[in-house]
């Protein structure tokens, strides 16, 4: 099944560009089944999940072929508690996008089949147990990305789309000379990632472990991004389309931090327990420096992109702080990965839905510049509470689920890193007033310049967005259900870490 | 003693065929030279099959040793062969009808036999001699066009390969001087003490080899080349000389001893040189194929770094060879792009290419960024395995270098695929007009590329009991 949930939408990506004579309407449909199709069963791999610690082994719904077994590398995919989230997360977004681009007129059958390509490179690098593999997904994802700004986006599109495929690429190459120094340091030489997190490389030789870190270290950190790695992220923001901005924060993101647990942690405990505090330092600063700078925006894509590098702050901190082990206990530790974890869901979901909603303003009065709107609250009320809840889910209100993820984090990150979770609250502090005050500008006041122009949202609109933000809510309010999913393979990360 | 003709098979259909469209080419009636392109055809065909023949004999020194059977000559057999059918395919239509049709098919023929000869000679003399035969119809092809910027590669090829040529000569004299001997086995006993005398053999010899891959310092003349040829003699020069080069410079650095002179950083250094200026030079082309002349002295560099870890790890070879196949059928299919729309010969024509023919772009999509290196295509998985070969032999340094690289190449390839995307206000404009078997050729090589990526295990498994 999980192949199937790979490979189904490239394989109806090729069909679609295919058939020759295919109506725009007919793609659009095609869309949002295959999507949907793939919500349901992803949904199903979920029901039919048993908790289970994974990562170096007892992986669900695993399959493993030879690729290129000269170098032990091979098609091995599989499922535990990080990686299920993340599939679940990944096929929702997409189809909440697919109903979103309903309204596409540009290209439909183009961008279907783009969207479909996307998905299948996302979904295949949560599912990858095998390093080569991994990086095979992650770069058509940035390949596929590329050509949904060049092609979709507005303002200088062609521009930031170069830029964000330049400096994204550089990391994978990046993360890429590390997985090498990973292949090169183990004995018997593999790229199989169950094999590596069982039998770490690289331990007891502090140097090259730390050079194989650093390269990992960037190539993630680019992906994620952290500062300073994080200035392809604004401008590919604002001029991608909804759509591409929504997978981009909602599912690109993820793979670096993903990353982070999956890869970097199990598989080099050594280096990772002695630079832990480069994360720890790296995310608090993250935190506060991404919420300060998005204070500042007038842009509203641009705002919401810098809390982007503001959330991923936090996962950084965790992964940070559960490598560092004076000072708390694996209890802790545990709770710390399982709110960067949740973080990640969360942060898809929340984020997901702002950017769907900014992308609202471009298609009414094509323009992102805060002081151009006000009042909508009156004249646009469905979309000014749904940009409310996603604000205050944001900003990580209790009852919804950043304030899960979040709580865990600094709960979880307290004991070992003190400073950073003071610094982190800081944060907390000025994303809460950064959002306030967007809401203040956006929906409250008097009518703005461009007020006029919004209308309402559409169903589809409405369809795509309600779904993202009750999923939200849902965490928020019962979060046991998915910290249940995750907590054993959490628990299974911080155990390999403290080796 | 070990005589035995028929294993040079593959190459014999080569020369035999040569020899044929030669003599018959010259009296066929102008609108029946289509004859002498099913000639070739079938000669390049037939040396394929009787190479993949030959993969099921085991390795073994004829001719006095002088001359190799193995998986290195295997791999200059079957790639050298295929690409000349491809190559075939994108230059037909360009050739079709011209008065020199068939003397392009002969040139065809002896560039691939060159190739061939030239990876699977064993013995210094046999060097000099493969250099010979893959050098001269090189320049033919370089300057037959017969225009100014054809006159002048040709120029530059003739007297590079010429100068460069003597250089190696002089290293084969150095070195047989001092083991008494042209044999490549007789080179493992160079003598130690005389470090400096070997160093100066190795790097004149070096030379010449570089001027068939294409390396550094004997690059010059390949983006003259690409540029000044016309569009399917470019995409031979460009790719079948590299592959007998290349494969010949590994076997005769792995005969000469580490300990005596340390080729191997050498060869690095060449390496990242390579491949940084190649990448430098690329970066403001506004010609197609000049800019492809350019890449393909990059991608020289990234091959390079499999012979710097020559005999050193199992993965060298199998790596090398595994990249030159894919390097082949990728940078043959880059050239179809500009060998189908005889227009566009600067990347401003290509605005709006994915309008008019959205096959075309797809394929240029798929082989440009396969140079790149992008999975799944071919390019990757060389230049991964060549990246693993390298960080094992202990070139760390180098493998970061080719990183970097690589994403710098990446830039001056989008600057090719960007316009072809682009929205153009006048869409309705009809579409460039195409020759259709290069197109055919062109998107026939993008598939290949992927296909051969996602079955690279298998011909990497195949390889080390083919190399052993």
């Amino acid at each position: 099944m999980l192949d199937l949930l790979v490979f189904l939408p490239v394989l109806v990506a090729v069909a679609l560009l295919a058939v020759p004579g295919l109506s725009d309407q007919v793609s659009r449909i095609v869309l949002v089944a295959v999507t949907g199709v793939e919500l349901a069963v992803s949904l199903g791999l979920w029901l039919a999940y048993e908790p289970r610690p994974g990562v170096t082994g007892d992986i669900a719904y695993e399959r493993e072929l030879q690729w290129i077994p000269t170098v032990d590398s091979g098609y091995h995919v599989g499922v535990d508690g990080l990686s299920l989230p993340m599939l679940l997360l990944t096929t929702g977004l997409f189809f909440c996008c697919a109903l979103y681009a309903w309204r596409e007129q540009l290209r439909p059958r183009i961008f279907a089949a783009l969207l479909l390509f996307l998905e299948t490179a996302c979904l295949g690098v949560f599912a990858s147990l095998d390093l080569i593999l991994f990086f095979v997904f992650f770069d058509l994802s940035i390949v596929g990305m590329y050509f949904v700004i060049a092609g979709w986006g507005h303002g200088q599109a062609a521009r930031s789309a170069l830029k964000f495929f330049l400096y994204t690429f550089f990391g994978s190459l990046a993360m890429l000379v590390g997985f090498l120094a990973l292949f090169a340091g183990s004995a018997p030489h593999t790229f199989d990632m169950v094999a590596l997190a069982q039998n770490p490389p690289l331990q007891g030789r502090p140097v090259a472990g730390g050079f194989a870190l650093l390269a990992l270290g960037i190539g993630l950190a680019i992906k994620t991004p952290t500062v300073p790695f994080h200035t392809w992220l604004p401008p590919a923001h604002t001029d991608a389309p909804a759509v591409g901005s929504a997978v981009l924060a909602g599912v690109l993101l993820k793979m670096g931090t993903y990353g982070f647990v999956r890869i970097a942690m199990p598989m080099l405990p050594d280096a990772w327990r002695t630079w832990a505090v480069v994360a720890v330092v790296v995310g608090a600063v993250g935190v506060l420096y991404g919420a300060l700078v998005a204070l500042a925006q007038t842009d509203l894509k641009r705002m919401i992109a810098y809390t982007s590098v503001a959330h991923m702050g936090y996962v950084l901190l965790a992964v940070g702080a559960a490598g560092m082990l004076g000072g708390s206990d694996a209890e802790a530790r545990t709770v710390a990965v399982s709110g960067a974890v949740t973080q990640m869901v969360s942060h898809g979901l929340v984020t997901g839905a702002l950017f769907l909603l900014a992308g609202v303003l471009q298609d009414r009065a094509a323009s992102y510049d805060l002081d151009a709107y006000g009042g909508l609250a009156t004249t646009a009320p469905r979309f000014a509470g749904l940009f409310g809840l996603a604000a205050f889910a944001s900003l990580a209100l209790p009852g919804l689920s950043g304030f899960v993820a979040e709580f865990q984090v600094l709960a979880g990150s307290l004991g070992s890193a003190p400073v950073g979770v003071v610094v982190a609250l800081l944060g907390l502090l000025v994303t809460a007033a950064l959002f306030l005050v967007a809401m203040n500008r956006l929906l409250l006041g008097p009518p703005g310049r461009l007020t006029g122009k919004v209308r309402d949202l559409r169903p589809s609109e409405l369809a795509a967005v309600v779904p993202l933000l009750s999923l939200s809510l849902f965490i928020g309010v019962l979060p046991r259900p998915l910290l249940d999913v995750i907590e054993p393979s959490a628990r299974a990360v911080v155990d390999l870490v403290s080796r | 003693m070990n005589e035995d003709p028929l294993a040079l098979l593959p190459e014999l259909i080569v020369l035999f065929g040569a020899v044929t469209v030669l003599l018959f080419g010259s009296f066929l009636p102008r609108h029946r030279q289509w004859i002498a392109r099913l000639v070739t055809a079938g000669v390049l065909l037939g040396s394929t099959v009787a190479a993949a023949v030959a993969l099921a004999g085991p390795d073994r020194l004829i001719f006095d040793d002088t001359f190799a059977v193995d998986g290195l000559t295997a791999t200059a057999r079957l790639v050298g062969a295929l690409s000349g059918l491809l190559v075939l395919g994108l230059m037909s239509e360009e050739l079709h009808g011209d008065r020199r049709e068939s003397e392009h098919y002969v040139l065809l023929l002896f560039t691939v036999l060159g190739a061939q000869v030239l990876a699977a000679g064993n013995d210094l003399s046999l060097l000099a001699i493969g250099y010979l035969l893959a050098s001269v119809p090189l320049y033919a092809l370089a300057g037959a066009a017969r225009n100014s910027s054809g006159t002048e590669a040709a120029l530059k090829t003739y007297l590079l390969g010429a100068f460069l040529g003597i250089a190696m000569l002089l290293g084969i004299v150095v070195l047989s001087g001092l083991v008494g001997g042209t044999s490549y086995a007789l080179l493992a006993d160079l003598p130690p003490s005389s470090g400096s005398a070997v160093a100066v053999g190795v790097v004149a010899l070096l030379a010449g080899l570089a001027f068939k891959g294409g390396f550094v310092p004997g690059h010059f003349w390949v983006p003259d080349a690409a540029e000044g040829a016309r569009t399917g003699a470019a995409a031979l020069l460009t790719t079948v000389p590299k592959v007998g080069g290349l494969l010949a410079t590994y076997r005769v650095l792995d005969a000469i001893p580490v300990e005596v002179v340390n080729w191997p950083l050498l060869v690095a250094v060449l390496a990242a040189v390579t491949m940084t200026l190649g990448n430098l030079a690329a970066f403001g082309q506004e010609s197609v194929r000049r800019l492809l002349g350019w890449s393909s002295v990059s991608q020289a560099g990234y091959l390079l770094m499999a012979v710097a870890v020559a005999g050193r790890n199992e993965l060298a070879l199998p790596a090398l060879a595994l990249y030159l196949a894919a390097y082949s059928v990728t940078n043959l299919g880059a050239f179809a792009i500009p060998a189908a729309l005889p227009a566009a010969v600067r990347l401003e024509h290509y605005k709006g290419l994915a309008h008019g023919r959205p096959w075309l772009a797809l394929s240029l999509v798929v082989l440009l960024l396969g140079l790149v290196g992008t999975p799944p295509t071919a390019v990757f998985v060389g230049k991964f395995t060549v990246f693993a070969a390298a960080l094992d032999g202990g070139f760390g340094w180098l493998v970061v270098v080719a990183a970097v690289n690589t994403v710098a190449s990446l830039f001056y390839y989008l600057r090719w695929i960007a316009p072809a995307f682009e929205r153009t206000g006048a869409a309705q404009a009809a579409p460039p007009a195409v020759r259709p078997i290069a197109a055919v050729s062109a998107l026939a090589a993008a598939v290949a590329s992927v296909v051969l990526g996602l079955a690279a295990g298998t011909v990497l498994a195949l390889q080390p009991q083919l190399l052993g």
